[in-house]
């Protein structure tokens, strides 16, 4: 019994270790030539940005000493307001938003995630299906109620339907979280006398912070890159976020003034990159439980 | 598990529990508390929306005027009308080249990335960024310049001789780059992916290769079946955004859907008839049968995966 395991033959073919090599370098050369190419747009955006605006299209190279920060005073002050104006109500719309999804998702998720009341798994069932309904469908009757309670040109309408609760995303995010807690930490409490507010406020709310963080990240990447809210409500320039700004440059470009439109969509990019580049575990970690962008 | 799994388990009932009684639901008060807001939200602004938007597509509306009843005319009007089944092409041509493409690209590029290999973390944050980014003005703006006629594709083009057309601005081309803009943005179903390849227990391989299965075999046997829920759930998600896209097709076009109305997607047309024609009944009637033709797909999706996806519960 025992020779027999081990003198088990073995089939699996180990392959030589110069196959494996060729084998290594064949995938790192096709990966290394991908990713290329994938982010060869952005940094020729970036470079770009540098050049003087008649260098740009003349040599498309990124490879240049003549590197000048003229585009960024320029296209800072292109529009009718300076750009600053754009950044600061992006961020307030954007701040807003992540206050309403954290609060209101995580008061959800609570209940999804805690509670045992009738009619849960209906609730639950259409919140999930909430996921899949196009937007379209609700556009203009939120459109009208909005024109009503005159929200139109305020920050109303992109803020007020987060504390709602509609990102249905986030209250699945949460909800797969909460139910990974140990459950005797709520046993424990309620033994305590902890009723189910003090459970949600002071357990539940601190140990879902990775959750927290996620929705945050989220939520901050599509309010700032947000078109069609901000195209549909507001309508006056000195109420618009950065991205109604640059298809500002987009109708007034007349004057091909690709450098400033360039070092603009730069600095309209930086908030995202920098979020990417600090929140990515965050990231990762959200979209591989809930699928989304 | 994903919401799509979530959902699934939840339509075939199991979980649910026999008894019934106040004892099995202690919690329904505090509950309606937590849940007020998204109650408010899901009556507020979503079900009541659905329905108002179903009774205007019935009616004749500008939003100065109250809605006046129609009947079917904007239905009629819809399908006689050869812009809407052109917007209806487009689209729907961007949703079965673009999707597929991007899945099968993101399931190869997951397949690559091998476990614990040097820098995986590195490839997969440069896949990634591109999805996180795809979707802003900026890129668009971006993806105006690489494909126009003195652009990155053409520059790159003249190397090999060739002189390349104004991409953006040929009818015959512009929808292919928005196309590409939308393979550009694998990373997130790739990650989805990868994050699936890691769940396979490690022991399956170790029998199969024990038993003698090469690398093919053990990718046909063992890898695919194991990862079809995941593929379908990206496929289910990603044909459904697809359906919406919008911004792109706005910027890239410059808010017109042209050249020639070859990137005016449904939701562009649904756009400009709502807030530049002010025909709200119409673009009401339009949403519709959108929530229809994604809802069809879905369906259709879901009656497939009987006979391609491997649920081992």
């Amino acid at each position: 019994m025992t020779t027999e395991t081990e003198t088990r033959p073995r089939p699996v073919r180990t392959p030589a270790p110069w196959a494996r090599l060729t084998r290594s370098i064949a995938k790192h050369t096709m990966l290394i030539v991908l990713s290329a190419v994938m982010i060869y747009p952005l940094v020729w955006l970036l470079v770009s940005s540098f050049k003087p605006n008649a260098d740009i299209f003349r040599d498309l190279s990124i490879f240049t000493t003549d590197l000048t920060p003229e585009n960024y005073v320029n296209g800072w002050n292109d529009l009718q307001s300076p750009f600053g104006v754009y950044i600061v109500n992006s961020s307030i719309i954007a701040f807003g938003a992540i206050l309403g999804n954290l609060v209101s998702c995580s008061m959800a998720a609570y209940a999804f995630a805690r509670l045992k009341f009738r009619g849960r798994n209906l609730a639950f069932a259409i919140m999930l299906g909430s996921i899949m309904l196009p937007f379209q469908v609700l556009m203009v009757p939120q459109f009208v109620i909005f024109k009503e309670l005159g929200w139109l040109n305020t920050f109303l309408p992109l803020i007020a339907p987060k504390f709602l609760a509609t990102e249905a995303f986030f209250v699945f995010l949460m909800v797969q979280f909460i139910r990974g807690l140990p459950k005797e930490i709520f046993e424990a409490a309620r033994i305590d006398g902890a009723g189910h507010f003090r459970c949600y406020l002071n357990i539940t709310f601190p140990l879902i912070t990775p959750a927290l963080a996620t929705t945050a990240i989220f939520t901050f990447i599509w309010t700032w890159g947000d078109f069609f809210g901000p195209l549909v409500y507001l309508r006056l320039p000195e109420s618009w976020p950065v991205s109604l700004a640059l298809k500002g440059f987009l109708d007034a470009q007349s004057s091909s003034d690709y450098g400033s439109m360039f070092a603009m969509s730069v600095v309209s990019l930086l908030p995202m990159f920098l979020v990417f580049l600090f929140g990515q575990r965050f990231l990762i970690k959200g979209i591989t439980t809930t699928g989304i962008k | 598990m994903s919401s799509l799994g979530e959902l699934r388990k939840l339509a075939k009932g199991k979980d649910r529990k026999q008894s019934r009684g106040k004892e099995r639901y202690p919690d329904n008060k505090t509950a309606l508390l937590f849940l007020l807001p998204w109650f408010v939200g899901l009556a507020g602004l979503t079900i009541g929306p659905m329905i108002a938007s179903l009774y205007l597509s019935f009616t004749d509306y500008n939003l100065l005027q109250p809605p006046q009843w129609t009947g079917l005319d904007n239905f009629t009007a819809m399908f006689g009308d050869a812009r809407f089944w052109n917007s209806f092409r487009v689209t729907v041509t961007y949703v079965l080249v673009g999707v597929p493409i991007q899945l099968a690209l993101a399931l190869a590029l997951a397949m690559l990335l091998d476990k614990g290999m040097r820098g995986l973390s590195l490839y997969r944050s440069i896949f990634y960024l591109p999805s996180l980014l795809g979707g802003s003005v900026a890129i668009a703006i971006l993806w105006r310049q690489v494909f126009g006629k003195e652009g990155l594709v053409n520059g790159f083009l003249a190397w090999f001789g060739v002189d390349g057309p104004g991409w953006i601005g040929h009818p015959d081309y512009a929808l292919g780059t928005l196309i590409v803009l939308n393979v550009w943005t694998f990373g997130s179903p790739m990650v989805i992916f990868l994050a699936g390849l890691r769940q396979i227990p490690e022991m399956f391989y170790e029998a199969a290769s024990i038993d003698g299965a090469g690398r093919s075999r053990q990718f046909f046997a063992i890898t695919l079946p194991l990862l079809t829920p995941i593929v379908f759930f990206n496929l289910v998600l990603q044909i459904i955004f697809a359906f919406q896209a919008f911004t792109q097709a706005y910027v890239v076009s410059g808010g017109t859907g042209g050249p020639g109305d070859s990137t005016m997607f449904y939701t562009l047309l649904l756009y400009k008839e709502a807030f530049n024609e002010l025909d709200m009944g119409y673009a009401s009637a339009m949403a519709w049968f959108l929530v229809l033709v994604v809802a069809a797909f879905t369906a259709f999706n879901f009656w497939l995966s009987k006979y391609w996806v491997f649920y081992d519960d």
